[in-house]
C-alpha cells in the first residue's frame, strides 16, 4: 500500500484543511451502548503528533529524528509518535498505545451496528428528525425542482423517464454503490446521476460537491429514508469491496492511523471532546453543522484523511467508491437517514 | 428567492400558545473570512427578521455576523383569531424576502 503523504486533486472545500483527528468538533453526547463491547481498560487517549521541532522531549529521546537515509530537504521526517494525556496531565510518551498499534480489528457484528445519530446531542437529533428544522431539506427541495426540470427543451427531465421519485427512486440509495455494466466499474449515486445526465439528457455532468448534484443526490436518497441499507449481492462488486476493506484497515498518512483504528477499535470513545462514531455512511449527503452546508461522503472522507495527515482521495476517485462500497456493506442493516444532520 | 422552511400549526384553539419555526437558506458570510484567493469575502448577512400577524408585528430579531448559515429561528405567539402570518427577512445587498402562512383559530 502506497503511503499517502502529499495532497493531490482539487482544492479543498472550506473546513477541509483542518482534519478532525486532532481537531474534533464539540459533540458531547454519551453513547447509549457504551461498554457493550468489552475492551482493555485504557486511559482515554488524546492522540496527537508532535513535530520534532516542537518537542524537546522527543528530540532527547531520539524519536522523531530524521532517518539517516532521509534527504535533509524541506520535508521533515515525521514519526508517528503518540502521546497520551489523561485528565489534562501529560503522562509522558507512549510508543505503544493500543489505539494506534492494534492489529486489524474484527468487524462490528450487524447487531451492534449503530448510526452516528444515536451518539448525537438531543438537540441535534431533534434538528434532524423535524423536516422543518433540518436544513438538509433545503437541498432536498432544490433537488425536487431539478428532478422535474428538463436540462434543455428537447431532452427529458429526470421525471420524464423515471416518473415520480417517490415511487421510482424508493430504495435506490439503499443499494448504491452498484456495478455499472457499461463502464464495468462500481458507481456511486452521484456518478449515476451524472452518467444519466450525459447519456440520456445530453447535458454536461454536474460539478462534484456542487449544489445541484448534492441537491439531486439528497432528493433521490431522501426517497429511501427509513429503509435498511441493502448492498446488492452482485459478485462483480466483490473486488471493490475487498479493496475498500483493505483501504479501511490500511495505515496511512503521517499519523500511521487507519480508518479501523478509530471506527472499528475505538468507536464510542472520545477523540478530544467528540464521540467517535462507528462510521456508517447512512445519511449522505448530510448537513454538517461544522460545514454549515450539505456535503457528500467523499467530502467527509477527505476531511478524515486530512486529519490523519494522509493524502485525501480526489472527488470521484475509484478508491473512494471502493471504500464506499465496503462501508455500505459494513453499515447494513442500518436505516438510510438522508439528509442527516451531524455536528 | 431563497428557499425557506416554515412550520406553523394549521389550526389552533383561541388562547393557545403556538410555536413557529422558520429557516431560510442564506450563506451568512461574516465579512471576516478570507476566500480561496486570500482576499476578505464581503459581508453578506441577514440583519433583520420580522414576523407580523395581519400587519401587526409579533416578533422581531436582529441578526449579526456570528449567526450561522441558514439561520433557524423559533418563537411562540398566542393565537387569538384566524389570519395570516408574514415573515420578512432583510439583509445586506438589498436582501428582502417575505413569506406567508395562514393559521386557522377555532
Amino acid at each position: 500500500m502506497r503511503l499517502r503523504l502529499m495532497r493531490r486533486g482539487p482544492p479543498l472545500l472550506e473546513g477541509e484543511g483542518q482534519g478532525e483527528v486532532c481537531a474534533p468538533s464539540g459533540e458531547d453526547a454519551k453513547r447509549p451502548n457504551d461498554g457493550a463491547v468489552h475492551r482493555e481498560p485504557l486511559p482515554r487517549p488524546v492522540i496527537g503528533w508532535i513535530p520534532d521541532r516542537l518537542s524537546p522531549t522527543l528530540q532527547a529521546s531520539g524519536k522523531g529524528r530524521r532517518r539517516p537515509g532521509d534527504p535533509s530537504g524541506e520535508v521533515p521526517h515525521l514519526t508517528p509518535t503518540l502521546y497520551v494525556q489523561e485528565r489534562g496531565h501529560a503522562r509522558g510518551l507512549l510508543a505503544s498505545v493500543a489505539f494506534a498499534v492494534s492489529a486489524v480489528a474484527a468487524e462490528i457484528p450487524p447487531g451492534e451496528r449503530r448510526s452516528g445519530f444515536d451518539a448525537m446531542a438531543p438537540e441535534t437529533r431533534a434538528m434532524q428528525e423535524d423536516d422543518t428544522s433540518n436544513p438538509g431539506m433545503l437541498w432536498v427541495q432544490d433537488g425536487a425542482e431539478l428532478w422535474a426540470r428538463a436540462p434543455s427543451a428537447d431532452k427529458p427531465a429526470c421525471a420524464g423517464c423515471h416518473g415520480a421519485a417517490e415511487a421510482g427512486m424508493r430504495g435506490v440509495a439503499a443499494r448504491y454503490p452498484a456495478f455499472d455494466a457499461r463502464s464495468a466499474r462500481p458507481m456511486d449515486l452521484q456518478g449515476r446521476i451524472n452518467t444519466c445526465r450525459r447519456e440520456h439528457q445530453g447535458a454536461e455532468p454536474l460539478a462534484l460537491e456542487g449544489r445541484d448534484l448534492l441537491s439531486l443526490a439528497a432528493y433521490v436518497a431522501n426517497q429511501s429514508r427509513g429503509l435498511a441499507v441493502a448492498p446488492p449481492a452482485d459478485p462483480r462488486l466483490d473486488p471493490a469491496r475487498a479493496q475498500g476493506r483493505a483501504l479501511f484497515t490500511a495505515r496511512m498518512g503521517q499519523l500511521g492511523l487507519s480508518c479501523a483504528a478509530c471506527h472499528d477499535d475505538n468507536h464510542g470513545r472520545r477523540l478530544g471532546s467528540a464521540t467517535i462514531p462507528q462510521g456508517h455512511p447512512t445519511g449522505y449527503p448530510l448537513y454538517r453543522l461544522e460545514w454549515q452546508g450539505l456535503g457528500s461522503l467523499g467530502r467527509r472522507l477527505r476531511n478524515c484523511m486530512t486529519g490523519m495527515r494522509a493524502e485525501p482521495f480526489a472527488a470521484g476517485d475509484p478508491e473512494a467508491i471502493a471504500l464506499e462500497a465496503y462501508l455500505m456493506q459494513r453499515a447494513a442493516p442500518l436505516l438510510i437517514e438522508t439528509p442527516a444532520v451531524r455536528p | 428567492m431563497a428557499r425557506t422552511l416554515i412550520s406553523v400549526p394549521k389550526t389552533a384553539k383561541a388562547g393557545d400558545i403556538v410555536t413557529i419555526k422558520v429557516l431560510i437558506s442564506h450563506p451568512m458570510e461574516t465579512g471576516f473570512r478570507p476566500g480561496h484567493d486570500g482576499r476578505i469575502l464581503p459581508r453578506d448577512i441577514i440583519t433583520e427578521f420580522t414576523c407580523r400577524f395581519d400587519g401587526e408585528e409579533v416578533f422581531r430579531a436582529e441578526l449579526f455576523p456570528a449567526t450561522s448559515a441558514n439561520p433557524y429561528l423559533t418563537f411562540t405567539t398566542r393565537a387569538t383569531k384566524s389570519g395570516t402570518l408574514s415573515f420578512t427577512w432583510r439583509g445586506d445587498n438589498g436582501f428582502d424576502q417575505t413569506e406567508t402562512a395562514a393559521i386557522q383559530v377555532t
